[in-house]
């Protein structure tokens, strides 16, 4: 059994979909922080069977984590100060999220103004369908690499 | 500040107040004459247009301001590379109010995002165009005395046609209206229109023969087949000409079936019809006028009594 120490201040992205959690780590643009980042894959779940656990150790206020909403907002997010848990959440859908989806419209006005921010919003709760802001493109789960920046 | 980037954008109450505006100032033009001295409009056309940019330029002078801009991007600072945002913070410089059209989906949301002044969306790609709109709909409420209780056929490329979106989310905000769509079957109208009117409980049946349902509509919208919106020139030539409405089809349609069209025309509806009282397509450009007259004095709340 692989054993990774607590973290004393920071975020635990606990019941991710085994094999996930490198999609995670990508999309939080974790590798250009200097954040302590520990990755646990597939680790023994009563629940799942099996899943991943991300481990960062920074200031939890400073991580957006609209991207894990996106990726999967089953997801648990235990925020970590002082070495204990002091909150912990499920993720919901962001209602707006900037600089995390590109959008691959050529007709989009966001493809030639410079410095635009990329900016999607949450069109249809029920059906967790996202739209781009400028040419309202939807964005699409299941071609989740071609959109995140 | 307000802005108009789609009809949306308004309330259906504040759309009759604009209308209701509209129609004050078709039967008072001069005592809006000089509601907007000294006031200026920036037209700002990256994407060609006739018919557009000069009824904007008309409704202002109507009203005693002026006009000013450019009808092209190479004619513009565009062509040395600078931004929408750029532009619009140095056009709120000179103008009091502005109208953009470009080809870019979204442009006119980004110009209001960092501009001093109003902005209208003149039409941005395949997107929006809701000053059309609000002159559609005005048009229909001045023939038909309502914006409600009928049935409209849109006919044409509904894919593509941006003015077609437009007034199908806007009427679907009033009650008991049946859609009749009517293309070939590669413009269809998208998804995304058919599931808000499925949502909204609006009822729709789609068709390709204009002839089948002719008979049936209260108001017939013809569409123009957009070349420039084709990326292959086989297609447009292909579906161009695939509806042309011509006096044997009008003799089987209603004494008041209304025909409307965004324009420029070109095969979809014949000459041979322009002198039937049911033809309100240049109408509409005229009503175009008075609408944007009452958008520019709303938008820069301005009060005539």
């Amino acid at each position: 059994m692989l054993n990774v120490g607590k973290i004393e201040n920071g975020i635990v992205l606990d019941h991710i979909e085994a094999g996930k959690a490198m999609l995670i780590y990508h999309y939080l643009h974790l590798d250009r922080e200097d954040y302590q980042v520990a990755i646990i894959k597939n680790a023994r779940s009563n629940n799942m069977g099996r899943k991943d656990i991300l481990k960062v150790e920074c200031d939890p206020d400073t991580l957006s984590l609209d991207a894990v909403a996106l990726i999967d907002p089953d997801i648990t997010v235990n925020v970590i100060k002082g070495g204990e848990i002091v909150e912990k959440k499920k993720m919901t859908m962001p209602k707006q999220i900037v600089g995390v989806l590109k959008c691959h419209n050529p007709r989009c006005i966001s493809s030639i103004e410079q410095e635009l921010p990329h900016i999607f919003f949450l069109a249809d709760p029920k059906r967790k369908i996202y739209r781009c802001r400028y040419c309202e493109e939807k964005y699409s789960a299941g071609e989740r690499e071609k959109w995140f920046r | 500040m307000r802005h108009c980037l789609t009809p949306l954008d308004f309330t259906t109450q504040e759309l009759d107040q604009l209308f209701d505006l509209a129609a004050d100032i078709e039967k008072n033009p001069e005592k809006y004459a000089h509601a907007c001295d000294g006031k200026k409009i920036a037209t700002l056309f990256y994407e060609p247009s006739t018919r557009t940019r000069l009824s904007f330029e008309a409704a202002m002078m109507n009203l005693g301001g002026k006009a000013l801009g450019f009808a092209g991007a190479a004619q513009s600072s565009a062509a040395k590379g600078e931004s929408v945002a750029d532009t619009i913070r140095v056009v709120s410089c000179f103008a009091d109010i502005a109208a953009i059209r470009h080809n870019k989906e979204g442009a006119a949301y980004v110009a209001s995002q960092f501009s001093n002044i109003p902005v209208i969306n003149a039409g941005d790609g395949g997107h929006e165009h809701p000053t059309q709109t609000l002159l559609d709909m005005m048009t229909i409420r001045q023939l038909k005395g309502r914006l409600n209780h009928f049935t409209i056929g849109i006919c044409g490329d509904l894919k593509f046609g941006r003015t077609v979106h437009s007034l199908v989310k806007t009427l679907a905000r009033y009650d008991d209206i049946h859609f009749v769509f009517i293309s070939p079957p590669e413009l269809r109208v998208p998804d995304y229109i058919t599931d808000l009117l499925d949502e909204k409980g609006y009822t729709y049946e789609e068709c390709i023969k204009l002839e089948d349902v002719i008979t049936k509509l209260d108001l017939l919208y013809m569409t123009r087949v957009q070349r420039e919106r084709f990326f292959n020139e086989e297609d447009y030539v292909r579906l161009k000409d695939f509806y042309v409405l011509n006096k044997k089809l009008m003799r089987r349609a209603k004494n008041d079936m209304y025909v409307l069209h965004p324009l420029p025309r070109v095969n979809e509806i014949s000459v041979e019809i322009d002198k039937d009282p049911r033809a309100a397509y240049f109408k509409q450009v005229q009503y175009g006028v008075y609408v944007r007259m009452a958008l520019i004095l709303t938008l820069l709340d301005i009060h005539v009594d």
